[in-house]
């Protein structure tokens, strides 16, 4: 008797078992069945779309209409947390969507993993976006989504205490160091730093210190196989960084992060803040007199090119509805309209000429951003810039807490080369 | 007589003592025939769907098995025992088999998928417009049942009728304002909302040119375009303008004779790559000593540190002239209460150097986050803070279960209130308290939040940037494995064996331990 009953409870668990590792992948589409049956339309298709949470609102008046025109349902799903990741995991096992927003810059990884198809834009809509939106958004030649906003960082400056903007980063950092002795202000220069460094805010200032990250194909994308970080104008941007530093300047901090610069800025804690759109809601709430412009060069030295995102679009590879998703990004996104009503629920300048000319008679900080930008370069979309930002970050941290560049760079370099394999 | 043989018929049916049916077998019954029911339910129809009659056929069998057996009198044990193994089966043993075998996969970014996938993607990535080709206005048509595409030319305004067999020019189609086919003859033109609804069959429906092929770009264009690769199953290799891909199974790529890959991987078994790997990396075995190393210092530390500081307050309101204890005892647990995710995060800003709260009381200038040491000690000081609430809990319940005869007896044989502790009060607390105190060390061990939200690993030294000066070894090979090349899941499956090993070794060498010192007081 008991035997017999352990030896049921034994086969029971076996055949638990073997459903469990069966089950799980099929599964999986049960799950976005379930979600997403919620309403079958006249037509009786569904397309989904993912986005983060500022634009699941502005989206929603357009996708409704979209589906109206068509007799589909659409769907417009918030995606708060890692978004890329949710994205590729859920693709693969095809409870995906149909279309997905996100930033360019995920196009190398999308791309390899096979998560996303080419878009085809006729010459007309190319013509229609900033060369710089479709220049980003272009990957190994071919197009692989309908950009919408450009973001990238500008210098942000109190014009109660810095009226003028500065045309170099030597008169910056005069400027905030006077400041700083009449005790108007506690920091030189408001950029985040942190313990493990900041690529992104301090790019500009290493483009300008003679600094690059990729050598370049011959057709002009970065050249994942060629990393210039431990080369001579790196050492030599790194060096500048170290001049800029706690022993030096005290313009750039280690104490400064991520979650206190914009904060500092806005209590009127510093004259420069070196940040994107996203910074001014908070200045703005705060009450500061600000005005924006370039993030200037070091003198003489190269352009401070920042990196831009750019905001995009994309067709999913495994989505259920490709033939609807392609007509929603390539002919209804490429739309005025919808990309003003994305503006207003988040002001990044669009990347459609268009709105952006209306939306600059409006409010002039979007048309700043741009100009600031204009000479950016569009963040390298290669997955092999994951392994650049570390080790970029803490050879910044290194130099700004007084290490020698040299050892700095040349670290950098090796890591990189090291995970890169080249 | 008749009546005792009627009392013997009732007393052999009686034999079996028949249980009592209450209201908790009811529902237990109710309640488990119910989530097999749901689970049933939810799982068998999209099985259905995809076609996987194993799976399905398995569910539909234990299904039925967990009915039988609840509804069943028999079988007592197997009814308390099948609950549990099942749980075990879902989150112990289930995880830990997906662990080990996705160990021996190169699965990441780039070999996420099948190679029937990787291919897919290569050729539909590949396709590139055909040049000089016209951008064409699609109206979607049947001809009979059959899907057509009218396809305008919208420089000719020439129309032709594209279908799988090859375009056709169309004479006698009206045209709309936005360059739509608005009728044609011999077809019947589709509206927006029916040609949405055949979706699927528009996506599929590619119309051979010399050139290449049209295919539509959403449901009103069309566009010519041509694949540049292609995939050869005779050859099982990609051809293209620019050269010869070769599938290299070993690796799951195409690769050319320079050795270059293209983009789109696949999932393959690489065998003990991952593991060799994890011993032969220089990043790897160069730095595992130190990191191992302070890996045990700061789990040994926030283990004993914690157990130490809760002990001390528990003895301290255990005394019998204390007083106030529930206050005492309810400030105490509050950091336990907490979140500690948020903790952490002002935990990290109050070690900040120029804004930090610790700094501003202290008066000092101490680089609390940016200096290993006082790095180190910064962290260990907040798992401490976070970790002896626990540790004071379980320790008060302990001191509870010890009888103060026992303390008192020594006293009288004249032992010092220390060596009572010592010889008495702490062995006993020892042999109730040391399982928890080695889970405690595993889970520290592996206690990546309390890294990964304060210093992330660090202070970095500039000469090595890969390994931070607080890492333990998950942050840091977690950072290996997600950081730099994309998710490489494969690879830290590896890793996490090893960790497992690791910890394993040192609890199973504790637990025996453990035992000998149980053999010995109780």
């Amino acid at each position: 008797m008991r035997m017999r009953a352990l030896g049921v409870a034994t086969l029971a668990t076996l055949a638990f078992t073997a459903t469990a590792c069966g089950s799980s992948q099929p599964a999986a589409p049960a799950a976005s069945a379930g979600a997403s049956s919620s309403a079958p339309a006249v037509g009786g298709g569904t397309l989904v779309i993912w986005a983060d949470p500022p634009r699941v609102k502005p989206l929603k008046p357009f996708a409704d209409r979209f589906g109206a025109e068509n007799g589909v349902t659409v769907e417009v799903k918030e995606i708060s947390k890692d978004n890329q990741v949710t994205f590729l995991t859920a693709s693969q096992q095809g409870s995906g969507p149909d279309i997905m927003i996100g930033a360019h810059d995920w196009i190398g990884n999308l791309v390899q993993n096979g998560a996303i198809d080419p878009v085809t834009l006729t010459e007309e809509q190319k013509a229609s976006f900033s060369a710089k939106a479709v220049q980003a958004v272009t990957f190994d030649g071919q197009i692989y989504g309908a950009p919408y906003a450009l973001e990238n960082i500008a210098l942000i400056r109190n014009t109660d205490l810095a009226p003028d903007a500065p045309a170099t980063i030597e008169d910056m950092v005069e400027q905030g160091k006077a400041l700083k002795k009449d005790g108007k202000v506690d920091e030189v220069l408001c950029i985040p730093v942190g313990q493990k460094g900041d690529a992104f805010h301090v790019y500009p200032i290493f483009a300008s210190g003679g600094g690059a990250l990729f050598g370049a194909t011959p057709s002009g994308d970065p050249d994942p196989k060629q990393v210039l970080l431990g080369s001579e104008g790196s050492v030599k941007a790194f060096g500048k960084l170290k001049e800029l530093g706690e022993k030096g300047d005290g313009a750039l901090r280690t104490s400064l992060t991520n979650e206190n610069y914009i904060v500092n800025f806005a209590g009127g804690k510093c004259a420069y803040l070196v940040s994107g759109p996203w910074a001014i809601s908070e200045v703005k709430k705060a009450g500061v007199a600000y005005d924006i412009s370039a993030v200037p060069p070091f003198e003489g030295g190269q352009a401070a090119t920042p990196f831009v995102g750019v905001q995009t679009f994309f067709v999913a590879s495994k989505g259920k509805n490709k033939a609807l998703a392609q007509e929603f990004v390539a002919n209804y996104v490429t739309n005025k309209d919808v990309a003003k009503a994305l503006y207003e629920a988040d002001p990044r300048p669009p990347a459609l000429t268009a709105a952006l000319e209306e939306v600059r008679a409006s409010d002039p900080d979007a048309g700043k951003f741009l100009d600031a930008g204009k000479d950016g370069l569009p963040m390298p979309a290669i997955p092999e810039m994951a392994a650049i930002w570390e080790p970029f970050g803490i050879a910044e941290n290194a130099v700004v807490k007084g290490g020698d560049a040299a050892k700095a760079a040349t670290a950098a370099q090796k890591a990189i080369d090291g995970s890169l394999k080249n | 007589m008749a009546l005792d043989a009627r009392e013997a018929t009732r007393a052999s049916a009686h034999a079996r003592p028949r249980r009592e049916i209450t209201t908790a077998f009811v529902v237990s019954r109710i309640a488990v025939l119910a989530v097999t029911a749901a689970i049933l339910l939810y799982a068998a129809p999209p099985l259905a769907a995809t076609g996987s009659w194993v799976a399905l056929g398995l569910l539909c069998a234990v299904s039925a098995t967990a009915a039988w057996l609840y509804l069943t009198r028999r079988f007592i044990p197997a009814k308390y025992l099948i609950p549990g193994t099942v749980f075990l089966v879902a989150f112990q043993v289930f995880p830990v088999v997906y662990t080990l075998t996705t160990a021996f996969t190169n699965f990441g970014d780039g070999h996420r998928g099948d190679k029937a996938e990787a291919v897919t993607a290569i050729e539909t990535g590949s396709v590139r417009q055909a040049p000089g080709s016209p951008e064409y206005t699609m109206t979607v048509a049947l001809r009979g049942d059959e899907l057509v595409f009218l396809l305008v030319d919208p420089a000719t305004k020439q129309v032709s009728l594209g279908a799988a067999g090859g375009l056709t020019p169309l004479d006698g189609a009206r045209l709309g304002a936005t360059g739509k086919v608005l009728a044609a003859p011999g077809v019947s033109v589709l509206k927006a909302p029916e040609a949405a609804a055949r979706g699927p069959e528009i996506s599929a429906l590619a119309v051979p040119t010399p050139g290449g092929l049209i295919k539509a770009n959403g449901l009103s264009r069309a566009v010519e375009g041509k694949a540049t690769l292609g995939y050869d199953a005779t050859c099982d290799c990609v051809r293209g303008d620019g050269g010869t891909w070769t599938a290299d199974e070993s690796r799951g790529y195409f690769v050319n004779a320079k050795g270059e890959n293209l983009s789109q991987g696949w999932q393959v078994n690489v065998g003990l790559d991952n593991f060799s790997r994890v011993l032969t990396n220089p990043t790897i075995s160069g730095h595992f000593a130190g990191v191992l190393g302070w890996n045990l210092v700061f789990a040994l530390a926030s283990v004993v540190g914690c157990f130490a500081l809760g002990m001390g307050v528990a003895l301290a309101l255990h005394h019998p002239r204390m007083r106030g204890t529930r206050v005492y005892r309810i400030v105490l647990i509050l950091p336990y209460a907490m979140p500690a995710f948020a903790m952490l995060l002002v935990w990290r800003d109050m070690f900040n150097r120029d804004f930090g709260l610790i700094n501003q009381l202290l008066g000092t200038e101490i680089d609390w986050l940016g200096q290993t040491m006082t790095a180190r000690f910064g962290v260990i000081l907040v798992n401490l803070w976070l970790g002896f609430p626990y540790m004071f809990l379980v320790t008060t319940g302990a001191l509870q279960a010890i009888p103060r005869e026992l303390t008192e007896a020594a006293s009288i044989d004249g032992a010092a209130p220390w060596t009572a502790f010592r010889r008495v009060t702490l062995p006993l607390l020892l042999v109730a308290l040391t399982p928890l105190l080695i889970s405690s060390f595993a889970f520290n061990f592996n206690n990546f939040n309390a890294i990964a939200l304060t210093t992330d690993g660090g202070p970095f030294p500039a000469e090595s940037p890969q390994v931070g000066g607080t890492d333990l070894l998950i942050t840091y090979t977690f950072r290996l494995a997600f950081g730099a090349g994309g998710a490489q899941f494969g690879f830290a499956a590896a890793i996490s064996v090893f960790i497992f090993a690791i910890v394993a070794v040192i609890s199973a060498v504790a637990f025996r331990r453990t035992r000998r010192q149980e053999e010995v007081y109780a």
